[in-house]
């Protein structure tokens, strides 16, 4: 028999949990002639805000071992160049859209999140609070736990989308978070975004990145995504979005594992943008080969019994 | 406004392509020989492929380079594509110590091709370094049209000039600047290209094509427009992707009365004209 791969996110239903990752996919259109992107559980499309971005100047990242810092500065075309030029692409491409959602100030969150629920096509909102590499918006919500529950109740306030705040690894109890977003009203929360980092020349002794610092992402980052979406498994209801450095079907059915109901691949789709089938292969094989008949039944499976549940290492909130 | 999406692109294909020859060219250059009939039969003059040095996650990102040669088999079907390489850095040097019969990822081809020149000018390739390599399948192109090319080829030192000699074979015009003067004239590409800008007529201005170091093709690209002749460039950015999925290979262009506007190099290039650019934003 083959393995039900169906999950859902709240009110959103995906035929597998495999979702490409906000920022490592454009605006999805990229990729309309090398992949069906009818295929995947959904596309996260890149960051909005109301207007057009230029982002930082290049270099934008960085090569570390097993990972990469970007520092693109969220370029990005704007909401509405977004709905009218590229959504309808995405409709024929039979694209479930995700779209992540920013702003400098809680209004422009609500207001690009209402623009995009008048518009068809548009399935969820991942709500970025989380972005390392702007001062104004993204991470300055994250990072304070009043903050974050604020803009997501404003937003929640603006769409009946299933709603999904994108968490910061860059705080020392993500958990904490998880339960603001739960209480203000999301649906889910996906995590993790990329770890703030640096990279200096020893030559020059100047950053890498002409922003000096970026995000880290790729499979360095991994096993501390996996702990985290261990601890807001245990910390919340809602589902969890997982991701951080997911490149084989083996680290997707880590993190379902952990308690994530679907996972996002980034990075590695940046090494091989044809890695979906084979994510979607190995995980189907692996459902076939432990004999478990949808997916869904393996989402927090994993084992503590008989050992200390693990706790945070520090549990101060901010 | 320059085109930046992926409107009406074909698909790339991607392949574990084995390495056929690695020809260490001196200690740095080389030419790396794949078997990839698929890559090859679908790439046009200017277009690259992203390949990955080494199966591990150190470095985890695959590498842009533009398509050297497409090689064929007796018949005349493309059976693989060579690159042209420089180390670099690690994953240049992983590229160099390759032997016949590993395979690496070969994807591509990808961006957007040199704009085919008109019939009726002169075409002039300027090239230094490893920006060489974009010419070999440009200049085949002109010549199985009639076109014979002039390659202005700057390189530090006589030594340097790899290909000079299969450029000549080929029937192109090649004319070689050596900065310690061991070869051609002395001095930067520019010396030889200056002189042919000033001795050419107006009325049939060459088609130019420049590949090298940025600070050179901006050079090249103030030079011609000084005798009133755009370029054509093809840029070497840093790339995650060369998809359209990262957003890290941007450059700027020109707007008239607006700042310039980031465009990513893997959709929009890697060729672009020159008047397009905004060189002083270019990172080197």
């Amino acid at each position: 028999m083959t393995p039900d791969l169906a999950v859902r996110i709240g009110s959103l239903a995906l035929k597998n949990p495999l979702i490409a990752a906000s920022g490592c996919f454009g605006y999805g259109v990229e990729y309309g002639a090398t992949i069906d992107l009818a295929t995947l559980g959904a596309i996260c499309v890149k960051g909005l805000f109301l207007a057009e971005r230029e982002g930082h100047a290049p270099p934008r990242i960085v090569e570390t071992p097993a990972g990469m810092l970007n520092a693109i500065g969220l370029q990005g075309v704007g909401v509405h160049r977004f709905v009218k030029e590229t959504l309808p692409e995405l409709r024929a491409l039979g694209a479930v859209v995700m779209v992540n959602v920013c702003g400098s100030t809680i209004e422009e969150y609500a207001e690009v999140s209402r623009i995009l629920s008048d518009a068809e096509g548009v399935a969820a909102i991942e709500l970025n609070i989380s972005c390392p590499n702007i001062k104004e918006g993204g991470i300055q919500f994250g990072c304070s736990l009043p903050a974050a529950h604020e803009v997501i109740a404003a937003v929640r306030k603006a769409t009946p989308l299933p709603l999904i705040p994108k968490l910061t690894p860059n705080v020392t109890d993500v958990a904490s978070f998880a339960r603001a977003a739960e209480e203000a009203g999301a649906d889910a929360v996906s995590l993790v975004n990329t770890f703030l980092a640096m990279a200096i020349d020893i030559e020059t002794r100047k950053p890498k990145l002409t922003n000096g610092m970026g995000g880290l992402s790729g499979p360095a980052i991994r096993p501390i995504a996996v702990r985290m979406v261990y601890e807001c498994a245990q910390a919340v209801k809602i589902p969890i979005v997982g991701m951080g450095g997911i490149a084989t079907a083996e680290d997707a059915l880590e993190f379902l594992i952990a308690g994530a109901t679907a996972v996002q691949v980034g990075t590695a789709n940046f090494v091989d943008p044809f890695i979906w089938p084979k994510l979607l292969d190995g995980i189907t094989a692996y459902l076939a080969r432990h004999r478990v008949a949808r997916v869904a039944d393996l989402v927090g499976t994993v084992q503590t019994k008989g050992k200390p549940a693990p706790q945070p290492s520090c549990n101060v909130s901010s | 406004m320059l085109l930046d999406t992926a409107g009406g692109r074909t698909a790339p294909v991607d392949c574990e392509a084995e390495v056929r020859a690695n020809t260490r060219l001196s200690t740095d250059y080389h030419v790396l020989t794949l078997d990839a009939p698929d890559v090859a039969a679908r790439t046009q003059p200017g277009q690259f492929v992203m390949v990955k040095p080494g199966r591990g996650l150190d470095p985890l990102l695959r590498r842009p380079f533009s398509v050297f040669q497409i090689l064929r088999d007796a018949a005349g079907t493309p059976t693989g594509v060579s690159i042209l390489g420089k180390i670099v850095g690690k994953g240049t040097g992983l590229l160099y110590a390759l032997e016949p019969g590993e395979r690496l990822a070969c994807l591509g081809p990808l961006g957007r091709p040199f704009t085919p020149p008109p019939a009726d000018r002169p075409v002039w390739f300027v090239a230094g370094g490893v920006g060489l390599a974009p010419f070999a399948t440009l200049a085949e192109a002109c010549l199985s049209r009639g076109l014979r090319p002039t390659l202005f080829y700057g390189a530090r030192r006589a030594g340097d000039l790899h290909y000079a000699e299969w450029f000549a074979n080929l029937g192109v015009d090649v004319r070689a600047a050596t900065e310690d003067g061991s070869a051609g004239a002395h001095g930067y590409v520019t010396a030889p290209l200056g002189q042919a800008l000033a001795t050419a007529g107006a009325e049939a201005g060459p088609s130019i094509y420049v590949c090298g170091p940025t600070p050179m093709m901006r050079a090249v690209a103030e030079l011609a427009g000084r005798h009133g002749h755009d370029v054509e460039v093809s840029l070497e950015q840093t790339m995650g992707c060369g998809m359209g999925g990262c957003y890290s290979c941007v450059v700027p262009v020109v707007q008239a009365g607006r700042p310039p506007h980031f465009v990513r190099s893997c959709l929009a290039g890697p060729t672009f004209r020159g008047s397009a650019l905004a060189w002083e934003g270019l990172s080197h």
